[in-house]
Parts: structure tokens; sequence; C-alpha cells
């Protein structure tokens, strides 16, 4: 069996005294798109975080395409976060500059034109981030965590703000990156879409995984049911 | 060019090109330099009285402190909009590479601001500044080097924090002491048009000084953001 794209042992994280991650387990095998799901304040974003390097675990360890937290330079990671990571300043094509730039992305020029078309943003290359809507910056944002093509995916709340076509788009983007032998961790409430680009399914309720396992037609059928059928 | 530098310059110029948009620090820096300036020549009567030249470096200086604070201040507050400071520490870039092209950019701004004002000062105090221009542009990269160290560390430190405009010259102006105590004296004396002589101690002060802030912000930044 080939070496896991995420692996957590037995991680915690700590917030003063209050334990927002309690004894984490987990493994993301490659290939496979992880649905990270758990209600409002449950620890998801403290998981990815710390996935994406940006939260030190307070105990166990978490690596990444086989780098340990500490080794973990962020290469191989691409990351939709909460904020959507750009700058209001610049625009569009400035933004993928600076990061293609910093991730010393190959053919840059080329690979901004492919993704500033892919999500449909080619005609606003040259405006200002600060004057596109809520659901254009998310679409730029798909876009900058995935110009470098990493190996691994992470992203918190990505369809956030997205209209109908936007969705669909980012979902497909998914399944494409995991045909391609990437690895996806989606954290989400938004259940439907989740579960439905989603190979593996993990539950975290206030800090703790309570369900981890291959996601099923039954699940994807019914949504709104998911968290009876798992308790 | 190597990935270390060209990491650094692609921040910077990122920066750059942020600020010539908005024009939000430069913009408050140069307006706060010119109106100080302008309130001291009022407050001092330089015109024909010999003490303000004694005091020339210090005026300039101070001015220069507070003018450098509204630029600092922007440079990582900047980052904390739409959390692009999580995507810069999430990025293949180190915390070095990241404080050396903030330290280009704030630096490149504060020598700007350091420009524009030094013939507006010369106007109002009756100063000949252009006759030793060489060895003040010294001192002011010198000065501005070690400013902008110890502010960029001291940026970060506070970029989350809700009193940052407050905190950041709290921490900023008793570290840089020593470094101002230099560019004041230098400034001073090469304004007054004498010889450096023994004051190349100061010299020496203010590039030792600028030098260990670098060293310790390039080795501290990463452990300051992600910590």
């Amino acid at each position: 069996m080939s070496e896991a794209a995420i692996s957590i042992q037995n991680v915690w994280k700590f917030f003063g005294d209050y334990a927002a991650v309690r004894e984490v387990s987990l493994e993301v095998p490659p290939s496979a798109i992880l649905a990270l799901l758990g209600r409002n304040g449950a620890g998801k974003t403290t998981m990815l975080r710390m996935m994406a390097g940006l939260l030190r675990p307070s105990r166990g360890d978490i690596s990444v395409s086989g780098l340990g937290w500490v080794e973990q330079n962020g290469s191989a990671i691409g990351v939709v976060g909460h904020g959507e990571w750009i700058y209001d300043d610049l625009s569009a094509q400035e933004n993928l500059e600076f990061f293609g730039r910093l991730y010393k992305v190959d053919d840059l020029a080329a690979c901004i034109d492919r993704w500033l078309e892919t999500v449909g943003l080619t005609r606003f290359r040259n405006a200002r981030v600060s004057e596109f809507s809520r659901g254009m910056r998310q679409r730029l944002a798909v876009a900058r965590a995935f110009l470098h093509d990493p190996r691994v995916l992470l992203l918190d709340e990505p369809w956030t703000a997205l209209d109908d076509r936007a969705t669909q788009l980012l979902s497909s983007l998914l399944r494409d990156a995991q045909s391609r032998g990437r690895s996806v961790v989606v954290c989400s409430h938004q259940l439907r879409e989740a579960l439905e680009v989603a190979t593996q399914v993990a539950v975290i309720d206030r800090g703790k995984l309570i369900f981890q396992g291959p996601n099923s037609d039954d699940f994807k059928s019914a949504p709104e049911d998911f968290y009876q059928k798992i308790s | 060019m190597n990935d270390f530098l060209r990491s650094a310059l692609t921040i910077a110029a990122k920066d750059l090109r942020s600020e010539l948009r908005n024009k939000e620090a430069m913009n408050a820096a140069v307006s706060f330099a010119l109106v100080v300036l302008l309130l001291f020549s009022l407050a001092f009567e330089p015109a024909g009285n010999p003490d303000v030249r004694d005091m020339s470096g210090g005026l300039l200086w101070i001015v220069y402190l507070f003018a450098g604070i509204l630029i600092l201040n922007r440079s990582f507050a900047r980052e904390t909009e739409g959390g692009c400071l999580d995507a810069l520490i999430a990025a293949p870039i180190s915390g070095s590479e990241l404080f050396c092209g903030k330290v280009i950019s704030n630096g490149l701004l504060l020598l700007i601001l350091e420009l524009l004002s030094l013939p507006i000062f010369g106007i109002f105090y009756d100063v000949n500044w252009t006759r030793s221009f060489g060895s003040l542009f010294l001192v002011f990269v010198l000065g501005t080097w070690g400013l902008t160290a110890v502010g960029t560390i001291f940026s970060a430190i506070t970029a989350t924090n809700r009193l940052r405009e407050l905190m950041l010259p709290l921490l900023v102006f008793p570290v840089t002491l020593p470094a101002m105590m230099a560019c004041v004296k230098l400034t001073t004396l090469i304004l007054a048009g004498e010889p450096l002589g023994d004051s190349v101690i100061w010299l020496k002060l203010l590039f030792g000084f600028s030098l260990i802030f670098s060293l310790l912000g390039a080795v501290l930044l990463d452990v300051v953001l992600k910590e």
C-alpha cells in the first residue's frame, strides 16, 4: 500500500487550556478526497490550519507528502482558506503572478492564462480585486491554490459564495485533481456539496474524531440525514 | 539571481506596487513629515539662529522616526487583510526571505520620504545640505536600514494586535535609540560642514546595529509568525 498523503497521529491542539483538537489520528491516502465534516466550532478549521503548516500541533505529529510538520515548506500544499488570501490592491493577474513566483511555477504566464480561463476570470484579469464580487474573489482564490499543481489540496468552506455554475466547476476541479493522483481535504458544513465529491468522510465533533470511513451512495442520497446515519 | 533574492524581491515588488496604487502609508508619512517640519520651523525661528544648526540632526531624525512608524505600521497590517499573512506563511518561502523583502520595501519607502523632505528641511531651516550630500545619503541609508530592520520585526509581532498603532512605536523607539543617537550625531556634524574625524565610530555603530538586527530579524521572523 502506498504511503498516506496526509498522516495525522494523535494530534492535540490547545488554545490556552481549551483543547480545540483532541487526540485525532487520521490518514488520507493518495488520490482521495476527504470531506472533513462537523458543525460550527467542531475544530475543522484548526485541523486544516495544522495540516497547512499555519498552526503547530500541541501534541502529536502531522506529515504531508512524507514530510513532518517541522520539515514542511508548503510547496506541496495548495490552500483555500477562510479568507481568500488575495490582495485587493492588485489585479487578478498580478495576484497569480505574485504567488506563482513564490511557488516557482514553471511557464508561469501560460499557467496563469490557463487558470484565469478555467475559473472564468480572463476578461477581468487586469481589474483590481477590490472591484470583484465575493464569488469572483473565491474563484480567484481557487485558481491561486491550484496554480502550482500541489500534491495536496486543503480547502476550508470552498463553496462559500459560489453560484451553481462555480460550485460545479470547483467540484469538477477537485475530481480532476483526484484523478491525477492529488489528495484533497475539504472542510465544510455544506453536506450536499462535500458528500457529492468526497471518496472518504471524517466527522469531527468538539475536537474529537467521531467517524471515519469511505463515502457511500447512502450518504450522498440523503445528506440531510448524514449525522443521524453515522450516530 | 538565487532563489532567496528572487523571493525577497518578489515580496518587495508586491509591497511597492500595492503602495504605489493606494499610497496609504506614503501619503500619511509625507504629510506628517512636512507638517512637523513646518511646525518646528515656526517654533524655533531658524532664520539666523545658530542654535538650530546644532539641533538640525535631531529635528530631522525625529521627523523620520515618527513618519517611518506610519510606513512600518502598514507593512504587515496590509498582510492581515484577506488573510494574506497566512498565504505568506503557507508559501514555500522562509521567514528570512519574507523579512528581507519587507526590509527592502519599507527601506525604499522611508528613503524616498527622507529624500523628499530633505529639500523642504533645507529651505525651512536655512541649511545647506547639498555640499555634503554623499555623506548625508550614507547616513540616511544606514539609519533607514537599522530602523526598518527593527521596525519590520515589531511590525510582524504587532500585526494581529488590535492596538498595533500604539504598540509599534512603544516597541521600536527604545530599541532603535542607539541607532538614532548615531544618526543624529552624524547628521548634525555633516550639516554643520564639520569633518567626521573621530565620529566615524558612530558610523561603525550604525552599521553594526543594522547588521545585528537584520540577522536577528531574518532568524526570528519564522518563529514570530508561526508560534
